[in-house]
């Protein structure tokens, strides 16, 4: 299995092997479907997840969702934000695909 | 068992893995001149240390006092421009007074550039024939101070590589090594937990205060201490990148707080808290993962634990750094840079017990004198910028030293 579960109350879980969109993952005895070619180290949604909702990882809140997320989708940059100080990318100066 | 290392045995009572002469230059003015010294000195025991800056700065100053009699220095070669504002009498005078042999040689009254690297290599050959005289003396493992840093974490560094070396960690401090995390800047959210960790209430207060400290100032900075390549291997923010970096600590006690160039008075665990005090004046806490490094080897580090999930290459001055890498993928791919595979926890390849008491046995053996991989590379960074601290105050230190 290659989906970690860090902590019983998580709400998401970490991919110890990248998945590619549509494989049909196992979680909670469920069949969800990747919404996404995901790598290593990148957090999938445990269950469905609502605007809102804080994400828990290590049994500890570790962000806001912003967009709904269905259950096996990617969490990230697209759907949640930091509670504290927001995240940057290589972008935060100049201009893309410079 | 108690295990017991030969350590050099310095005239202040102190005990390094490591005879290095240290050439430093105190004004970038004076760089090129030092740095070719050290290249022509052609010896890996050299090392290139210095700063920048030509205003004066106490901690700079605090800082290169420490990093110049480190336990793992023998001697240093001061080169100063002339003019520049760095105290070298008092540095120079910090020096003499910790036992170790130091020549000063000012550029502008030694003839230029070409005739202060002649002399300057010969200066190391001085330096290196009195160092290379240090008794050698049995060391104990409570003698011992490790630091630990992470950088290019990803979403595997807190679920390998950092609390792996957590376990290290508490295998150390069992045994009475001096143990130091750090940055307070990824330890944001962490700060209620890391609090219950306290040895005294007092000093619990302090710990959540220093979190606090920093995610004030790094939100004046426009950017928390959070990179690119973070997001890029599943870290979406500065919280969830903190309660990775926290599993560094282990699960100990923490004894105390230090600020850089403070030397822990006892074994146990300490947070190091690398963020100035007071308005923002200089810029970002630290502008990359060297000058951390740099800060835990001024409190006296011996050896840097350096965990990495996107693949960090660098390792530093003074003291040796070992490279655990948390990414199975990374590892494949920059073998020849890591000292430790921790990512084969990812792939149920190992546990992180075994993985911790691998970093354990290797400091042990770095300690005794086998080369890391960044050192055999000749990875010799170092970084120091300007910084303002106000002194640590009492609840910060509980405990007195006790050896």
């Amino acid at each position: 299995m290659s989906l970690i579960l860090l902590h019983p109350d998580d709400n998401v879980l970490v991919l110890s092997a990248p998945v590619r969109a549509g494989q049909v993952l196992t979680i909670d005895g469920r069949s969800v479907p990747a919404d996404a070619d995901v790598g290593v180290g990148h957090k999938l949604a445990r269950r469905d997840l609502a605007v809102g909702d804080k994400v828990l990882k290590y049994g500890a809140p570790i962000g806001s969702i912003t967009a709904p997320v269905a259950a096996g989708g990617h969490v990230h940059l697209h759907n949640m934000k930091s509670d504290y100080i927001a995240s940057h990318t290589r972008r935060a100066t100049g201009s893309e695909g410079q | 068992m108690a295990q017991t290392l030969q350590g050099y045995s310095r005239a202040d009572g102190r005990k390094g893995i490591r005879n290095v002469v240290a050439v430093a230059y105190l004004v970038e003015c004076a760089h090129h001149v030092a740095r070719a010294v050290v290249t022509k000195s052609d010896d890996p025991d050299v090392h290139l240390i210095g700063f920048p800056g030509c205003y004066p700065n106490a901690y700079a100053l605090k800082v290169m006092q420490a990093v110049t009699t480190h336990p793992n220095v023998g001697g240093v070669l001061l080169i100063s421009l002339g003019c520049e504002s760095f105290n070298r009498e008092q540095l120079r005078k910090t020096i003499e007074a910790s036992g170790r042999p130091v020549e000063t040689l000012v550029i502008q009254e030694s003839g230029g550039t070409a005739s202060t690297i002649a002399k300057g290599v010969e200066a190391v050959a001085r330096l290196r024939a009195v160092a290379a005289q240090t008794p050698r003396a049995p060391m104990a493992i409570s003698e011992l101070v490790i630091g630990a840093i992470c950088g290019g974490s990803d979403g595997t560094s807190g679920i390998t590589a950092n609390p792996a070396v957590g376990r290290a960690f508490d295998r150390l401090g069992a045994q009475g090594a001096a143990c130091v995390f750090e940055e307070t800047g990824e330890l944001v959210g962490c700060e209620k937990i890391m609090a219950d960790r306290a040895l005294t209430p007092e000093l619990g207060l302090e710990l959540e205060r220093s979190v606090h400290k920093a995610e004030a100032y790094y939100t004046v900075m426009g950017y928390g201490s959070f990179a690119p390549g973070n997001a890029e291997g599943g870290l979406t923010t500065q919280e969830e990148k903190s309660m990775g970096a926290y599993s560094k600590s282990g699960s100990a006690p923490i004894v105390g707080i230090l600020k850089p160039g403070d030397q822990p008075p006892s074994g146990g665990l300490y947070l190091l808290d690398v963020v100035p005090d007071g308005e923002p004046r200089f810029g970002f806490p630290n502008i990359s993962d060297n000058a951390e490094i740099v800060e835990l080897i001024a409190c006296g580090a011996h050896v840097t634990l350096f965990t990495t999930g996107r693949g960090s290459v660098v390792g530093s001055a003074i003291s040796p750094v070992v490279k655990i890498c948390a990414n199975p993928e990374t590892y494949r791919k920059l073998a020849g840079d890591m000292d430790v595979d921790a990512g084969r926890i990812m792939e149920g390849r190992g546990t992180l017990d075994e993985v911790g008491d691998e970093i354990h046995d290797l400091v042990l053996a770095v300690a005794g004198g086998a080369r890391t991989v960044s050192e055999a590379l000749g990875h010799q960074e170092f970084i120091l910028t300007y910084k303002a601290f106000d002194p640590i105050g009492p609840a910060c230190l509980p405990l007195r030293r006790t050896r």
